[in-house]
């Protein structure tokens, strides 16, 4: 079933972390396997070559399978630091979220996209975003369990996109979950709810052009067709709409960039979508109650309709 | 009851213990309700403060205050909560100040519900009979597969309203999403903004009239010629509602099943019994 949230403030910053944490909550009961939060926050230095990345080198059930894993995830992350190193990326500040996830700060003016291979070279390891503003983070678990494990709830920013998974067609963990980014495009996330029945021949064609599947999720095509898109030039609404026409199933989705938030959903609109917006603030999620964990007073909201595609900027 | 149910010859299996089936008379001396209905007083009313419970405690205050004689009740604070009002097979003015979530008023047989705000997916799914009258918007599959009673809307609703419909009335006061009518199979929906695309598809019976614009109407789905009998109807039953055809009731645009996906009669099983 799955939950899919989304919120947005107009020209002014906010505690995004704990309104998001406390939409997904109220939606933990379309999926209880797994909760990711993609938020744009305020850690842009303003520097042209200084970027955010959240990564993960194991799973947290790996923890479960030894003593020797510890060993080899402190080598993962060795790995990942010589291997910025080697590239010439300079690491401002690196601070541990999990026992097995990372967030880093680093410098670098190359190819990032190339710099994003080399480290995902390594056994286990997974970078979940790199932006100038997006921080990804998802684990097992319902919103409260990750926000307090990853400490999400003063989180300052302007938008953010999150899901609740029950797992239907790919397993319960860390790579699987959404959001997903779209590698290799800086800042753009995307949380989805619904089945995509042409996910195999749509992945294959992009696999193809070049581009890298991390999971056998077929939200994760949407992330990568949209990263394929708005690569030949098209921005990010007319990528939207270009998918509605690319993609058979039954779907709604939502989708961040570094300064827009917009949802689409398809021409059977068989997955469910409600949606405030007020001049200042956008939300929008599977149920109204998850906007209404954020306002409680009563509120005009609305369905958006089928093949609709909306964008708002921050 | 038993006896006339019997003799008409609808219920003539003996059916004891799990399978036991008490049926809904037709007589006026027993209320027109099911056996199991409260005698309530229209003139006794309580409020009921949603705020901070689930859904079960607040149902299961409405059926209390309900046995405690009351026959006008106001729910505050529903906070789009789901499944509120459900089940209730009892006449019973039940009001609810604020937005209602999933499932809302499903099940009901009898009661006049008002809602001010809006409501979520599924809203009076399977509904028998009495009114559910919405202030505001309303989310997808609304009134799905009712059997009777009317289902109103003010405002806009999402997509497959009216979806395996078997009676009843549905009224939208804007607009409706695609597949409106899908599957239906009687009854009539009256949308008096535009309709999305496959209006009707797949319908086996029924009506559906449409004041706005139409995307697209469904496999199987054709225009009808309007009578005046029924424009009659939809006059009485909009003015009901406080709500207007804008273009004028002679305008709207009548769909009907062109029955050549048509396999199965129109009768219930039980008025098929009656036949046989």
């Amino acid at each position: 079933m799955c939950g899919i949230a989304g919120l947005i403030h107009r020209g002014k910053t906010a505690n995004i972390g704990g309104e998001l944490l406390s939409m997904l909550q109220s939606l933990k009961h379309r999926g209880p396997d797994s909760t990711g939060l993609a938020m744009y926050g305020s850690a842009d230095s303003g520097r042209a070559d200084e970027y955010v990345m959240r990564y993960k080198v194991a799973e947290g059930a790996d923890l479960a399978t030894g003593f020797k894993i510890h060993d080899e995830i402190a080598d993962r992350f060795n790995l990942v630091r010589n291997r910025l190193a080697e590239y010439n990326a300079v690491v401002v500040s690196v601070e541990d979220s999990t026992p097995y996830a990372r967030r880093c700060r680093f410098r670098y003016d190359g190819d990032l996209r190339r710099l994003a291979d080399y480290l995902e070279d390594i056994e286990g390891v997974e970078i979940l975003s790199i932006g100038k503003a997006l921080e990804l983070i998802k684990d097992l678990g319902d919103a409260d369990t990750v926000g307090d494990q990853y400490q999400l709830r003063n989180f300052e920013g302007t938008h953010a996109i999150g899901h609740t998974r029950m797992a239907t067609e790919s397993d319960v963990d860390i790579r699987s979950a959404h959001p997903y980014w779209a590698y290799p495009f800086l800042d753009v996330s995307v949380v989805h709810n619904g089945q995509l029945t042409n996910y195999w021949n749509s992945r294959r064609a992009l696999e193809r052009k070049g581009h890298r599947f991390m999971s056998n999720c077929d939200s994760e095509l949407i992330a990568v067709y949209l990263a394929d898109s708005i690569d030949r030039g098209d921005d990010l609404e007319e990528s939207m709409h270009r998918s509605l026409r690319a993609f058979d199933g039954v779907f709604t989705y939502v989708v961040a960039s570094d300064n827009k938030l917009g949802m689409a959903k398809d021409y059977m609109a068989a997955k469910p979508m409600v949606l405030y917006e007020s001049d200042e603030f956008v939300a929008l999620a599977s149920e109204e109650v998850a906007i209404r964990s954020v306002f409680p007073h009563e509120i005009e909201t609305i369905d958006p309709y089928e093949g609709e595609v909306r964008v708002w900027q921050s | 009851m038993a006896e006339l149910t019997s003799t008409s010859s609808m219920h003539a299996e003996k059916l004891t213990g799990r399978t036991q089936q008490i049926f809904f008379s037709a007589v006026e001396s027993d209320r027109l309700a099911s056996p199991h209905a409260i005698e309530v007083d229209f003139a006794k009313s309580a409020e009921i403060d949603a705020e901070g419970r689930s859904a079960r405690e607040v149902n299961q205050d409405i059926a209390a205050r309900m046995r405690d004689g009351c026959g006008t009740i106001t729910v505050l604070n529903p906070g789009a909560k789901h499944s509120l009002g459900v089940g209730i097979l009892n006449r019973l003015n039940l009001n609810f100040k604020g937005s209602l979530g999933y499932f809302g008023c499903g099940l009901s047989d009898g009661p006049n519900i008002h809602i001010s705000g809006r409501v979520g997916w599924s809203c009076a799914e399977n509904m028998m009979s009495g009114t559910v009258v919405i202030e505001k918007n309303a989310g997808s599959t609304f009134g799905a597969a009712i059997r009777g009673g009317d289902l109103v809307c003010k405002g806009d609703v999402g997509s497959r309203t009216g979806i395996d419909m078997k009676g009843g009335t549905i009224i939208i006061g804007g607009r409706t999403g695609a597949f409106s009518g899908f599957m239906m199979q009687r009854g009539r929906m009256i949308v008096l903004g535009d309709a999305g695309q496959n209006l009707g598809d797949s319908m086996y019976d029924g009506i559906i009239y449409v004041g706005g614009k139409i995307a697209g109407l469904g496999v199987d789905a054709v225009d009808a010629e309007m009578t005046e009998l029924e424009c009659d109807w939809i006059r009485r039953k909009l003015e009901m509602y406080g709500l207007e055809a804008p273009n004028g009731v002679e305008n709207l645009r009548k769909i009907e099943s062109g029955k050549q996906l048509w396999n199965y009669d129109s009768l219930e099983p039980t008025e098929k019994k009656l036949v046989l």
